[in-house]
């Protein structure tokens, strides 16, 4: 269902397929490119009521595959965190998304620099958990270096347990506080 | 501009502060185990209202030392009495108390105060109905004390009384350094200082980044501090007097766990400049740094022993955080803990006979002693998220950060775990606290 509706999408957008691919990879490309089928008067749009009794409404935004890959990573990206088990560094499965869009936009913007940030959760002494918290964030920048990010592009910092986001001290709370924070 | 701009923004102030009892002790157990004493409220031979009361300092101190336990005043056979010639031994014969503290304050002409006491061995006076007071004088002086001295010369009388009955030096004319945090604040981070007893609090640093770690130098004037007040971890000592701070590292990666050597020339750190957190020792005077360990596992929070030769510190060479003993000459690492889950934040105690660390046991982190002779260990702690424990420089105490109704406050248990108190405060987290050395010879 989703790869045929990619497919016909491919067929439509063709043209415009080959304007895109000569195009800068710049972040506003996808919009640019997205906001040109809007149609008017179709009388089928419900939120397009306007002052004068007109209507508008409109239709999903045809888009090649490797804009859609971009659009999801650009969404992906809005997520900066990603979390840790207790006393552990490895990057957990459903995290790798998110480091694989930060580290493509990485790869592409070369000038671009990250500072990634290591955190504890409170549990164990605040020396150990300094360095527990710079392992994880090790683990991440070795993560995106392992798709080509340079590693003048990174820097890390770990704060240990000294910066929670969650005061609660529960197991919930501990979970939110080991993490890598992504900041650029 | 940048630079400048930081500098403006981390205030760095002492403020003089109200002596104010932000650190209120409540003691949580062991008042049963301590021994009883008499301590009656000094007579005051002034006219007009008392400064403030001498004796009350020293009973607040001999009730927190958990080893002594004074009467209630409705249990004095004898009140406004200040000298052995007034004690009256027939009144105190069915008292339970072991010693009998008793003293007056005089206001001098040139504003001064003259504060005079005598401690009185009450088994010995029970003993002996025919005793002559000097035999059953245990100590007795005259002071002259300015009028801001009142609650420094009731820790004075403390240490005396503590070491006359005891034999081990009192640690009440002592300090403790400790962080205290209010995220809500736009600087949220305070170094602060104040008396072992929580009075005479002190600001010395305050930063919008965290600050970590205080470690008292031996002459008891400087603390080292971790802060990321340039967004990095980085070493400062700085001077509690005069304010003067110094950078001691800004390696990249983690700058971290200052401890100072007994002989106060030197600091044992932990730095990850080389890749994994290792211990360095960092000559103060030329900032070198000597690579301790090397291992890839985690190397951390070292701490001297006190001779000096050897340093105590937090592996995980062996799978999880243990502790092990380095000689400091020869390189050579021993492994000291075995029992529990993890065992890390290690100290040794000033005898150099036991350490003390944060053992993990069943999930649980808790403040633990070890014999070194004997390996024998013990957990000391029931509390919640114990951390950072840090001994009184007579060896009897210890006072560590924990989690009491879900804040950050900092807690004391005595060394055999039969005493233990809780010090809450008004606002933020406390946390990181660490004792410092005695303060007077």
């Amino acid at each position: 269902m989703e790869l045929n509706k990619l497919l016909k999408a491919m067929v439509v957008a063709l043209p415009i397929m080959a304007l895109s691919a000569c195009s800068t990879t710049s972040e506003s490309e996808v919009d640019a490119s997205g906001s040109s089928t809007n149609s008017t008067q179709t009388g089928q749009g419900q939120d397009g009521t306007t002052g004068s009794g007109v209507q508008t409404g409109s239709v999903a935004p045809i888009l090649s595959p490797a804009e859609q890959q971009r659009l999801k990573n650009q969404e992906l990206r809005k997520e900066h965190v990603i979390y840790f088990d207790f006393d552990r560094s490895e990057v957990q499965g459903p995290y790798a998304q998110i480091l694989q869009a930060h580290g493509e936009y990485l790869v592409e913007h070369p000038n671009v620099k990250v500072m990634i940030e290591g955190h504890a959760d409170e549990r164990g002494t605040p020396e150990y958990n300094i360095a527990l918290g710079e392992r994880r964030a090790k683990a991440v920048a070795k993560y995106l270096q392992g798709m080509g990010v340079m590693p003048s592009q990174m820097s890390i910092v770990s704060y240990g347990e000294e910066k929670p986001i969650d005061l609660s001290r529960t197991p919930e709370g501990f979970a939110k506080n080991r993490r890598a924070v992504l900041v650029y | 501009m940048k630079t400048l701009t930081k500098w403006l923004l981390l205030t760095l102030v002492v403020i003089a502060m109200p002596a104010r009892a932000a650190l209120d002790i409540v003691i949580t157990e062991g008042v049963d185990a301590a021994r009883p004493i008499a301590v009656i409220p000094f007579v005051w031979q002034g006219t007009g209202p008392a400064p403030e009361q001498i004796s009350d300092v020293v009973l607040s101190d001999l009730t927190r030392s958990g080893t002594f336990s004074p009467l209630a005043q409705d249990k004095l056979p004898q009140h406004n009495i200040d000298s052995v010639a007034q004690f009256d031994l027939k009144q105190w014969a069915g008292s339970t108390a072991e010693a009998v503290l008793m003293g007056s304050v005089k206001p001098l002409a040139d504003g001064n105060y003259q504060v005079s006491f005598d401690l009185i061995d009450l088994v010995k006076a029970q003993l002996n109905h025919d005793a002559k007071a000097q035999d059953i004088l245990l100590e007795s002086r005259q002071s002259v004390i300015s009028a801001d001295q009142f609650r420094q010369f009731g820790h004075r009388i403390s240490d005396i009384v503590y070491q006359k009955l005891t034999g081990i030096r009192g640690a009440f004319l002592t300090r403790i350094a400790y962080v205290v945090v209010n995220y809500a604040d736009k600087s949220p981070f305070q170094l602060m200082i104040a008396d072992y007893d929580g009075h005479n609090e002190h600001m010395l640093l305050r930063s919008p980044e965290p600050l970590m770690s205080p470690s008292w130098s031996p002459d008891g004037r400087k603390l080292a501090y971790v802060s990321f007040e340039n967004k990095k971890a980085e070493i400062y000592i700085q001077d509690i007097y005069t304010q003067q701070r110094q950078l001691i590292t800004s390696y990249p990666g983690i700058n971290g766990a200052p401890s100072f050597s007994p002989d106060g020339k030197k600091l044992a750190v932990t730095l990850s400049k080389d890749g994994q957190p290792e211990i360095y020792i960092i000559d103060i005077a030329t900032k070198a740094a000597k690579r301790m360990t090397n291992h890839y596992a985690i190397d951390t929070e070292p701490s001297w022993f006190p001779d000096g030769k050897s340093l105590l510190f937090t592996s995980e060479r062996g799978g999880r955080p243990q502790l092990y003993k380095m000689n400091i000459a020869t390189g050579k690492v021993a492994r000291l803990t075995f029992e529990g889950e993890w065992n890390l934040g290690g100290s040794i105690t000033p005898d150099g006979r036991s350490i003390v660390f944060v053992n993990r046991t069943n999930g649980k982190f808790n403040i633990a002693r070890m014999d070194l002779e004997t390996r024998f260990m013990q957990v000391l702690t029931t509390t919640r998220l114990d951390e950072s424990p840090s001994i009184a420089p007579n060896g009897t105490m210890i006072i560590y950060g924990t989690t009491y109704q879900g804040k950050q406050v900092l807690a004391a248990v005595s060394m055999d775990g039969r005493f233990k108190a809780r010090l809450p405060v008004g606002q933020g987290e406390v946390k990181s606290p660490a004792w410092s050395p005695f303060l007077q010879n």
